[in-house]
């Protein structure tokens, strides 16, 4: 048996010196920024009026903040190698369980706010319970939830208030300290940008940070990586995909907030179809369907693309309608192309 | 058992343990002792109870009756966790490591480091430098030989791969290590190389249960060698007094007779 006595040291080839290029070429969202980079390009070259303005900016900044809050902690818990397809109908049900709990009752509305938080949160663990226990996919479970939750949603709201909206929430108790934590213009450069983009930021540092830099990030990678090896070194796998689930429904609750409180009325359709396009924007980000790979930046960039494709076709005057043609290809080609750059990477590697 | 002032106590003795299922008795009262820097070798049928019995001292299963003593005292190990606690690891035959990540990530996964600057440390922040260069001493200490920490161990080699598992089971001073089949999934020349590794292992404190059908690495490694057959333990032998045919003839039950 050999036995290597060289010391640590610098010249150490195991540790060879990857470049800062070399580094760049392996992280998962390599794809997604150059992606954004050439739709941003596109769109300062077709309508460089709209778009290339501050005031343009800060709409489809807006518009890629709200799917970007979902979209980073779909991508925790994808890397972590489950699925919830439940968030779009957890926002219509935090919003319309806000608002009609301080419509009923006057309440403050950060008082209802935070039950419904409390409510989104106890979804979410059941979410993660229920895959747990039953060991179905995660697909199954919360594709179930989606249409439990959208539901109950409906049929509880017509129940209570006879409708299926609740409206006038600016008279409410409470609703300037909500207006000015959910709904304020941040001055930059004299344009105003909505708050929700620096929660977007916020939320998306948080989780990078968490993903890069902490144990339960490394946890999130090896679950995703392998469940059960991960359990056999001792991760409390069980434990952190329930709190991953948590994550998503937080986030999915920080959504129906912003919107309940920028729109000021709570719809019991909204958030439809979010959860499909959270996951496109994770997918375009670089993060693998089969768990342990994957970047929270790489969310924020999807969901980046997402905005500037949505407000762009505005500002070039194209129909809305192209939009779902455009970000169905988009997902197809960033997958392909993440392929290939992934594969290429590890070729450097070796 | 004599009680004698000045010896340590075994590191790990099981007294009596009995599990079934259903109708079926897995096991019926197996006892063994492991002591400080022995490899004991634990061989058997496909059916014998050997996996049964290292999942009852590493709190997968629970016995239905016995006892387990580490280091002298009466301890409950009911379930991986606690046994992780009293410093067992289990190496599993291809469950050992997560694929998607690095050498050092899975030697340290769930056991970071945190950073050693005060506030960043409080805060959870990770030593991803330090990890690193540990490692890099881990491996050199126990003669792991790796291309690079920082490669995904997808890309290792089986023996590699397997190396990198049961080194991580024994760098972080664990002391009791059970071993299902470690070079089951090798070829001839990494399963080699893994079993002395296994045997440099064996010369430090902790004590290894080696399940294996490989009589030559059994004999290789132990110390001594328990069969079981049908649940019972039916011998225990010094491994330098047997050969593989006396082993292959215990095992079946064609030679019967506890030598111990």
């Amino acid at each position: 048996m050999t036995t290597t006595t060289t010391p640590v040291e610098k010249g150490d080839e195991r540790v060879v010196a990857t470049g800062a290029i070399r580094r760049a070429l392996v992280r998962p969202e390599l794809g997604a920024a150059a992606g954004a980079i050439l739709v941003w390009l596109i769109f300062a070259l077709v309508a460089p009026t709209g778009f290339l303005s501050l005031r343009g900016t800060a709409s489809y900044l807006e518009v890629s903040a709200q799917l970007g809050i979902l979209a980073v902690a779909v991508a925790l818990l994808m890397i972590g190698g489950e699925f919830d397809l439940s968030i779009g109908s957890v926002i219509g049900f935090a919003g319309v369980t806000m608002a009609i709990l301080s419509a009923e009752t006057s309440i403050p509305l950060y008082i209802s706010a935070l039950m419904a938080l409390a409510i989104s949160l106890l979804i979410g663990f059941v979410n993660g319970y229920m895959v747990i226990r039953t060991r179905l996919p995660s697909f199954i479970i919360t594709l179930g939830s989606l249409f439990i939750i959208r539901g109950l949603t409906i049929a509880l709201t017509r129940l209570i208030t006879g409708r299926t909206q609740v409206g006038g929430l600016g008279e409410l108790p409470g609703y300037g300290l909500m207006n000015a934590l959910f709904d304020t213009a941040i001055p930059i450069a004299g344009v105003g940008f909505p708050i929700s983009i620096f929660w977007w930021l916020l939320v998306a540092a948080l989780a990078t940070w968490v993903l890069l830099r902490t144990q339960i990030g490394n946890w999130i990678f090896g679950v995703g990586g392998s469940a059960e090896a991960a359990r056999n070194v001792g991760v409390p796998v069980d434990r952190l995909k329930i709190g991953l689930f948590m994550t998503t429904a937080f986030a999915a609750w920080l959504v129906a907030i912003i919107t309940v409180i920028v729109t000021g009325s709570a719809d019991t359709l909204r958030g439809q179809g979010q959860e499909f396009l959270a996951i496109i924007a994770v997918v375009i980000g670089g993060t693998l369907l089969t768990g342990g790979y994957g970047s929270a930046i790489g969310a924020v960039l999807g969901a980046l693309i997402f905005g500037m494709v949505r407000q762009g076709l505005v500002f070039a005057r194209v129909d809305a309608d192209w939009f779902q043609v455009f970000m169905g290809g988009m997902l197809i080609v960033a997958v392909l192309v993440n392929n290939y750059i992934r594969k290429r990477a590890e070729a450097a590697k070796e | 058992m004599a009680e004698i002032k000045n010896s340590q106590p075994p590191l790990l003795e099981a007294r009596s343990i009995s599990k079934s299922f259903g109708g079926v008795q897995a096991l019926s009262d197996v006892s063994l002792v492991l002591r400080h820097g022995e490899v004991l070798g634990l061989v058997g049928d496909n059916g014998a109870g050997k996996s049964t019995l290292i999942k009852c001292l590493s709190g997968v299963l629970a016995p239905d009756q016995g006892t387990i003593l580490i280091d002298g005292r009466e301890v409950q190990i009911d379930s991986p966790q606690r046994a992780r606690a009293y410093g067992i690891e289990t190496v599993y035959q291809g469950l050992a490591l997560v694929d998607t990540l690095n050498v050092t990530e899975n030697l340290f996964l769930n056991r970071e480091k945190t950073s050693r600057i005060p506030i960043l440390g409080r805060l959870g922040w990770l030593d991803k430098k330090g990890m690193e260069k540990d490692s890099l001493e881990v491996l050199d200490r126990l003669g792991i030989q790796i291309p690079s920490v920082r490669r995904d161990v997808v890309y290792l080699s089986g023996g590699q791969r397997q190396s990198i598992a049961i080194g991580r089971a024994i760098a972080w001073g664990r002391h009791i290590v059970f071993m299902d089949e470690p070079a089951a999934a090798l070829g001839v020349e990494q399963a080699q190389h893994v079993v002395e590794l296994i045997a440099t292992l064996s010369r430090r404190e902790v004590g290894v249960i080696f399940i294996s059908h490989n009589m030559r690495h059994v004999l290789q490694v132990c110390t001594r060698v328990m069969v079981l057959l049908h649940g019972r333990k039916v011998a225990e032998v010094s491994a330098a007094e047997v050969s593989e045919r006396d082993l292959v003839d215990l095992i079946t039950g064609a030679r019967g007779g506890n030598r111990q």
